[in-house]
């Protein structure tokens, strides 16, 4: 009974230590931006806060920023949306790890009157937010599909896919682009190989290991980040087969980019997440000051890299890539 | 000789939720001090909210880590749960569908439990077998679809009542209670005892006559019941059907157990300190996200009290050796 | 001559091709301390655990007060009234003294507290084992401390105490003095002759030549899965007692004879 007391006894505690007292403002007229980013170390998210945090500097604004533990964790991101709303933040910057399921409880914030922004990811409905800044994935996925076509100059491809992860929009659309790009359908024969790979570099390297082993005369390899490609490379050279494999990839990293200059990936389609922050963050202070609530669809842009142009479609060389490159 | 009963002091100082309390409080002053925001009512109802499926899970996790074993399927087996009552709640009865989640999550404790005692397997290796073996069917049966448009009936325990000012959840209200039910099975049943003697060694519970084996199934199946309720709690705060949810949430529970003061080795910790623990996670969590703090120094802090936690629970126990 | 309160006939125990009791008999009369001492491998803890049914004999009988019984597990033999002090699992260390005496066989309150509820008399608890205590005259600082903060002798005291209090018949104890040092030692051989004198038989099994000498009214010795003597400790020097044990004298007519000359005169005796 003692140990009961004594357990009731930290509750209340508790409950005299943090609860009881009045809800205060913000102590300062400074506005602050709240940043949810998936994880906290994928250099995408990483540029990303440092874009936001250049951006929020120079509005004179304070930046707030939190992550999943995980692709995919949602329970951690609805978690910082709370807490951000009760400290008191003009507007949440999103990347939503779960589309969906993170709805309810941007609805609730937003009621809470904060302006909502996803980055990157749309949410499902892509209305659930007030704006979408974002680079269009499917268009990403389509021009590196495109790309490949044309590189490809005819020959019969045997693709492989080294995908994100099952349930994950981004991943998808980027695939579902290069098919399209490609010219091919799900399930067309000429696809012979279809991993995830969480855009991982090792993970991506197992992927491209059991594909091979499945069938070895893969000679185009889609991937849905360059980590992921660059595991592919490191299997396709233990094989001797890395000059005769096109390897194709999304996202625009440095790391990657730099992966592009030294022909190990042929080319990537290359996203802006700087620009993407940082218009966020000035569409959240110019709310705060009293502008309008920024609405739809922005399109950040994305351009392809490559040293190898191809005929028809439109590119830039990886000295453009670098000097624009995030991570 | 006459017997004396222990003094209070010395009461305080030997009850493991002694540290975890005085970090708690401590963690709340500083709070309070460093973000205007921290010290309302609304706030604290909010870090309630956000520890009661961890919470729940914990408590699960407790009642196992007393018997000498512990749990890594937790989170998945709560994934699960959640999954199959949000799906089913699209065709049946809401509560029926609750009811069928229910018997699904209690249904793998049992199977662990089983395994764990029957084939004499190590908790850890029966666990983190079942962890991957009921993820997997996640998302296998939810075709890695989110389960939206939820009837109210599942989502029920995310609204929430006015208490004195504040808004509070009936989730929290529940998890509350059941943190309270369990330190009464643990420290005024028969039961409770026997968990205890179990987790000191499971040699001296059987010679002193305590049917070892049917105790172990019995505390699986009902931390997986547990589990069960943690995952109506955590689709009524998502509102949806999460097949990527509660994947770090085996370690989160254990962290909380552990930070709670709860001995690893077993027999050893109060439930009530597990809530200390999973608040604590919280109000850290809470506090510096007020304050401004990127989250990754969140996960630092948890880290370094971990290893506090737990060092003090080995000091301890050498000393009474 | 008076009925034993537990006696043993033709025990046998096989494990494998080992055999462990060869048709042992054993034999324990009301009031007595008996020590059961032999050498390792003798089959003393084999005899122990299949009259505690910690095993299962395969052939031979048991009997407790004359009447024949089985033992399918230790906690049909507790509840024929033997209990059992064994010498490393005793109690749960994390655990209070009052929670080790009851466990297992806890009392709950009364009313709807204890019926619906199952809620614990700890109250009711702490006061009996205080009384247990008393009566064997255990003096501890508190009943509510864990088992674990306490010397080994009052572990041990502990362990003691609940057996005495709910054994209705036969007290056993496995080496109770062997992790004890010479203080601790002594008062738990006090101990075991309070608990004779309240009239319960002990089972003493031991290594300790000085102490079997000194509490136990007779001694059985085991060698070679077989009871080979019962002796009285003042008919026998304890030099005489380890050549029986380790087969170098025989006991006929009540007298030790030498069996094995080079082997007694090896320990001295000849």
């Amino acid at each position: 009974m003692k140990r009961l007391i004594a357990g009731l006894g930290a509750a209340a505690l508790m409950a005299a230590g943090c609860g009881g007292g009045t809800p205060s403002g913000s102590g300062s007229d400074t506005v602050k931006v709240g940043l949810i980013t998936k994880t906290e170390t994928n250099p995408f998210f990483v540029k990303m806060k440092e874009g936001a945090t250049a951006a929020a500097k120079a509005q004179g604004a304070e930046l707030m920023s939190a992550a999943g533990k995980f692709d995919g964790d949602n329970a951690s991101q609805i978690t910082a949306i709370e807490n951000m709303v009760a400290a008191g933040v003009k507007g949440i910057l999103i990347t939503p790890s779960d589309t969906k399921a993170i709805v309810p409880a941007i609805k609730k914030a937003r009621d809470a009157g904060v302006l909502v922004i996803a980055l990157d990811t749309p949410t499902e409905p892509q209305d659930a937010t007030d704006a979408l800044f974002a680079t269009d994935n499917f268009k990403a996925g389509e021009l590196i599909g495109q790309y490949a076509k044309a590189a490809m100059a005819g020959k019969p491809a045997k693709i492989a896919t080294l995908d994100l992860a099952p349930g994950i929009t981004v991943g998808k659309l980027r695939h579902d682009g290069f098919l399209k790009g490609f010219g091919v359908a799900e399930g067309d024969p000429s696809i012979v190989c279809s991993q995830d790979t969480q855009g991982d570099q090792s993970k991506g390297q197992t992927a491209m290991e059991n594909c091979l082993q499945k069938a070895p005369d893969i000679n185009l390899v889609y991937t849905i980040n360059e980590p992921a490609a660059l595991g592919a490379h490191t299997a396709l050279k233990a094989k001797g087969i890395d000059k005769d494999v096109l390897v194709v990839s999304v996202d625009g990293g440095c790391t990657g980019t730099k992966a592009v200059k030294s022909g190990q990936i042929a080319a990537t389609s290359q996203q802006y997440p700087l620009k993407m922050a940082e218009s966020g963050v000035k569409a959240v202070t110019d709310f705060a000051k009293g502008g309008k609530k920024a609405t739809g669809y922005t399109d950040t842009g994305v351009t392809l890299i490559t040293d190898k142009p191809v005929a028809g479609v439109a590119a830039k060389d990886t000295a453009f890539g670098l000097a624009n490159c995030w991570g | 000789m006459a017997v004396i009963e222990a003094t209070l002091p010395r009461r305080i100082l030997t009850t493991p939720t002694a540290g975890p309390l005085a970090a708690l409080v401590i963690a709340c002053a500083f709070f309070s001090l460093n973000s205007p925001q921290f010290l309302t009512g609304g706030n604290f109802s909010l870090i309630i909210q956000q520890v009661m499926v961890v919470g729940t899970l914990a408590i699960g996790q407790t009642l196992i880590i007393l018997t000498g074993g512990i749990d890594l399927s937790n989170g998945a087996i709560m994934a699960f749960g959640g999954i199959v009552m949000a799906k089913l709640a699209l065709s049946m009865t809401p509560l029926l569908a609750i009811a069928a989640g229910l018997a699904v999550c209690a249904l793998f404790g049992l199977v662990n439990g089983t395994l764990a005692t029957r084939i004499s397997l190590p908790p850890f290796i029966v666990t983190l077998g079942m962890l991957n073996v009921v993820f997997a069917l996640t998302h296998i049966y939810s075709q890695d679809q989110t389960v939206t448009g939820l009837p109210d009936e599942l989502t029920f325990l995310g609204q929430t009542f006015q208490l004195g000012g504040t808004r509070v959840t009936y989730g929290s209200v529940l998890t509350i209670a059941l943190f309270l039910l369990f330190a009464y099975l643990l420290g005024q049943t028969a039961w409770g005892r026997h968990v205890y003697a179990l987790g000191n060694s499971p040699e001296v519970a059987r010679l002193t006559g305590i049917r070892t084996s049917r105790l172990t199934v019995g505390v699986y199946t009902l931390a997986g019941l547990v589990y069960g309720i943690a995952a109506l709690l955590l689709v009524s705060r998502t509102g949806v059907g999460d097949p990527q949810a509660g994947q770090t949430d085996n370690l989160d529970s254990i962290t909380a157990v552990v930070l709670g003061g709860t001995s690893l080795f077993g027999g050893r910790g109060l439930v009530m300190g597990t809530l200390i623990g999973a608040l604590i996670v919280g109000v850290f969590r809470n506090g510096l996200q007020l304050m401004g703090v990127p989250s990754i120094y969140q996960t630092l802090i948890t880290g370094i009290l971990v290893i506090l936690a737990v060092t003090v629970d080995q000091l301890s126990r050498r000393r009474t050796r | 001559m008076t009925t034993p309160v537990l006696q043993a006939r033709g025990l046998v125990k096989r494990y494998g091709h080992v055999t462990a009791l060869d048709g042992a008999d054993f034999d324990l009369l009301p009031g007595e301390v008996l020590a059961v001492i032999g050498d390792n491998g003798a089959g003393k803890t084999t005899l122990i655990k299949a009259l505690t049914g910690a095993i299962q004999p395969d052939s031979g009988e048991i009997l407790l007060d004359g009447k024949r019984v089985r033992f399918g597990d230790p906690l049909e033999a507790r509840r024929a009234g033997i209990e059992t002090v064994y010498q490393d699992l005793a109690i749960a260390a994390s655990l209070d003294i009052a929670t080790n005496m009851f466990l297992g066989r806890e009392l709950r309150k009364p009313g709807l507290l204890g019926k619906v509820f199952r809620m614990l008399d700890k109250h009711r608890m702490r006061a009996e084992s205080a009384e247990h205590m008393a009566a064997l005259k255990i003096g501890l600082r508190s009943l509510s401390v864990p088992v674990e903060s306490l010397s080994g002798g009052q572990r041990q005291g502990v362990a003691v105490a609940r057996a005495v209090a709910w054994a209705s018949h036969v007290v056993v104890m496995d080496e109770p003095t062997a992790a004890l040092g010479v203080k601790e030692s002594g008062q738990v051989l006090d101990l075991i002759r309070r608990v004779r004198d309240r009239g319960l038989p002990v089972v003493l099994i031991s290594h300790n030549m000085p102490h079997v000498f000194e509490i136990a009214d007779r001694i059985h010795v085991q060698r070679l899965g077989r009871r080979v003597a019962q002796i009285k400790p003042g008919d026998h020097s304890m030099a005489e007692v380890v050549a029986i044990m380790t087969g170098a004298m025989d006991v006929a007519d009540g007298k030790a004879v030498i069996a094995d000359k080079g082997a007694a005169e090896a320990i001295g005796l000849s």
